[in-house]
């Protein structure tokens, strides 16, 4: 078993939540894991993305060859298709429709839907809103990990497993406002997929 | 023992306290920064006392560790790359000196420049300084490599270069962890005149420091970090470097190699296994991130002998980080991921945060000097040198931390009247202070603003030197007081803060503009910790 995720966002926008939940979830199934993140400067509102791999066998690199990821997981639509090259053929896109515009020149997100559509396996939902409905859009990223977890090789049960211990610090409520954001996510590409 | 998952950076942390490290002396700097953070929250290192303050500059940093050492305690120090420029000066000489307790030098690169000015490649200082350098290609062997460092430099009696690049630093694994070794007694160097560079002395251990090369060599010769790993095709012999390595076995299924490989972690380089790999294939690439300091040495002066490819003659390219793309091309595999792409993907270049105090300073400031002629504002390095970029558009210079007070000074000896700095406030006490002192003794007409946040806050918001202190500071230099004015950087002071930078900009002397307002990204975490704090 092997897996290679791509997670791409806006800096700020939580994407090492979402692979953090997924490691801790990889560790506890005695998976190998790498993950590599972007700290400083482009964490100031600049475009971030991470390299999460999970594996039976030891991992070489740190980072994903192009053409091999199994999975682009975008909480910003303009985000995920910068990583385009880097999907393999039968890769899937998994993002959130809602943008985050903080530069002049952003994008119609028609526009940008219209690409994200050309995708042969994408699912793209509007996570902000399903969070809102599960309690706060603050669980978006974590709706983006229910949505994206069809595609990880990792049983629901563990990565939930993950979130109450990722969450755990903070309290029940927080814990079950993020595990319900999860299920909302994995609902929606169970049925849209 | 029990696994965790760290980042590279984390994992020499952990490594370092698991090592009986007593005390780690660092300024921040990207990639580095998370090491110090990490014993900063780390129990057992509060349990074992270990210092984990930040200092106010690498220099401050790596002086204070070689009195650690000194007093036959373990010390690491932690800096960014060009963190290794601001103490090169007591990294060299305490070389020199020689260690008492072991001594780490951790200098974080950052080829393709992430978060830096330059990408270059420590791995030269090591070399200049004639100590060893570990470099390792995973989380595991920083681990290790930490673990171990101290007893190696107490062995040699010399310091250890600890160098690793961005993605070692940012990447999390899981590693397993050895059994914790007690830290080292209070214990003054044998020779009470080790530490005393006077001339006579100093070229007395310059000496033993040269006699000291062969068993340098001997250790890394004999180093588990460095291997010979078998190929059968001797078409081409490989040299891997660091993390190098990973991008190299990434090209063949389960990692195997079909050309020999000579793997390095441990320098100076292995001589005996790097001849034996020259001598039974017909070429050698090597594979290195950062500059091709390896390839350079086997290649030497005259280039003779079996070609040798790499970063030199373009079978990788000369500048940048490696990936397993690039290494693939440079392997004979075809291209992948050169595809442009989609028109609909913008840039985003990183900007200061909405509220950030720096907004309204740049704000005042391009209101107050329109009147003058553009091109004299020199900055600094932080958040603030976002101002470069539209809409403020209102800097013209970051050079190194400091340089805005020294070159606002030389362009106003030149007659560029007058020069502006901008500067924050962790930067001011890491480096501007003494051009200050400069500016004040001839009473040069620049006009400092010295955008005070309380932190720093484009490396994530670490504690400040100069909290509390400025005023006081440029007081004690000698900046005359009626021309120190503290303002508050907000949307409704703007007419008053405007006036107050015009008076200052026609003053023909030194005058220190100091705009306060908290970094909006500290002011919220505080407000959040206070919060939990009082509801527990
Ligand atoms: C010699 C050197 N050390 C460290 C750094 C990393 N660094 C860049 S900006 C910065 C913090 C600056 O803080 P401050 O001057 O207060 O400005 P702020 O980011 O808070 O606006 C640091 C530590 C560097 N670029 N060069
Ligand atoms: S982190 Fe702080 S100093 Fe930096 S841009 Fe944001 S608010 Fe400004």
């Amino acid at each position: 078993m092997n897996n290679d995720i791509i997670l791409a966002g806006v800096g700020g926008q939580g994407i090492l939540s979402i692979a953090a939940a997924i490691g801790l979830a990889a560790v506890n199934s005695n998976l190998h894991i790498k993950q590599s993140e972007v700290h400083g400067m482009s964490q100031r509102g600049g475009d971030v993305q991470s390299h999460l791999r999970i594996s039976d066998a030891p991992i070489a690199s740190d980072l994903i060859p192009a053409g091999k990821a199994h999975l682009i997981i975008s909480v910003e639509p303009m985000e995920g298709l910068r990583y385009m090259p880097f999907l393999s053929k039968n890769g899937w896109l998994v993002t959130n429709i809602t943008p985050f515009d903080n530069i002049p020149d952003y994008p119609k997100v028609d526009e940008i839907l219209k690409r994200v559509k050309a995708v042969k396996n994408h699912i793209a939902l509007d996570a902000d809103s399903i969070a809102k409905e599960c309690g706060s859009t603050k669980a978006s990223n974590i709706v983006m990990l229910g949505a994206a977890s069809p595609f990880i090789d990792i049983p629901a049960a563990g990565i939930e497993e993950g979130i109450r211990q990722l969450f755990n610090r903070k309290g029940e409520d927080i814990v079950n406002l993020n595990l319900k954001a999860f299920r909302a996510g994995r609902e929606y590409s169970e049925k849209n997929r | 023992m029990e696994k965790l998952l760290l980042l590279g950076d984390e994992a020499i942390a952990q490594g370092a306290i698991d090592g009986g490290l007593s005390g780690i002396y660092a300024y921040p700097g990207t990639p580095s920064t998370e090491i110090m953070e990490y014993v900063q929250g780390s129990k057992m290192a509060a349990e074992r006392n270990i210092h984990r303050q930040w200092s106010a500059n690498e220099k401050t940093a790596m002086e204070a560790a070689i009195g650690m050492s000194y007093a036959g305690k373990r010390a690491m120090v932690c800096f960014k790359h060009v963190g290794l420029n601001v103490a090169a000066d007591a990294f060299i000489n305490s070389a020199i000196t020689g260690v008492n307790g072991g001594l780490v030098v951790v200098s974080a690169d950052d080829p393709s420049m992430h978060s830096s000015q330059n990408e270059q490649d420590s791995r030269f200082y090591g070399k200049f300084a004639m100590i060893p350098i570990l470099e390792p290609s995973n989380q595991q062997e920083a681990y290790d490599m930490a673990y171990q460092s101290f007893e190696l430099s107490e062995r040699l009696n010399v310091p250890v270069l600890f160098r690793i690049t961005t993605r070692m630093a940012h990447s999390r694994a899981d590693i397993s962890r050895h059994e914790v070794k007690d830290q080292n007694k209070l214990r003054m160097p044998l020779d009470p005149r080790q530490y005393v560079l006077l001339p006579a002395i100093a070229r007395k251990n310059y000496k033993k420091l040269l006699s000291t090369q062969p068993a340098i060599e001997l250790e890394a010769e004999q180093s588990k970090f460095n291997a010979f790993i078998p190929g059968e095709n001797h078409d081409m012999g490989i040299v891997a470097t660091g993390i190098a390595y990973n991008y190299l076995v990434e090209n063949y299924p389960n990692h195997q190699c079909p050309f020999p490989v000579v793997r390095i972690g441990h320098y100076p380089i292995p001589r005996k296994k790097i001849t034996e790999l020259y001598e039974s294939c017909k070429s050698l690439l090597v594979i290195e991130e950062g500059y091709p300091m390896v390839e350079e040495m086997l290649r030497g002066f005259f280039n003779v002998g079996k070609p040798i490819h790499g970063r030199l003659d373009g079978t990788l390219p000369r500048d940048g980080e490696l990936n397993p793309n690039i290494v693939a091309k440079a392997l004979g595999f075809p291209a992948a991921g050169e595809e442009p792409l989609a028109e609909v993907v913008k840039n985003r270049p990183p900007s200061l945060c909405m509220g950030c105090g720096h907004r309204d300073v740049y704000t005042d400031l391009n209101e107050a000097i329109k009147d003058y002629s553009a091109g004299r504002v020199f900055s600094d390095i932080g958040c603030y040198t976002l101002g470069a970029l539209p809409p403020f558009n209102a800097i013209n210079s970051c050079v190194d931390m400091g340089a805005s007070i020294t070159m606002a000074k030389g362009a106003a000896d030149a007659g560029l009247v007058p020069a502006v700095a901008v500067i924050g406030d962790s930067t001011f006490t890491h480096s501007g202070m003494t051009g200050l002192l400069d500016a004040v003794n001839e009473n040069s007409p620049i006009t400092i603003i010295i955008s005070d946040n309380s932190t720093a806050g484009m490396t994530g918001g670490q504690d400040s030197s100069a909290t509390g202190k400025i005023v006081d500071i440029c007081r004690g230099m000698g900046v005359d007081p009626s021309h120190i004015r503290v303002v508050v950087p907000l949307k409704k002071n703007h007419e008053e803060n405007v006036k107050i930078i015009r008076e200052e900009l026609a003053y023909n002397g030194v005058s220190v503009i100091i705009p306060q307002r908290e970094c909006i990204q500290t002011f919220a975490r505080r407000k959040k910790t206070e919060k939990k704090e009082s509801n527990d």
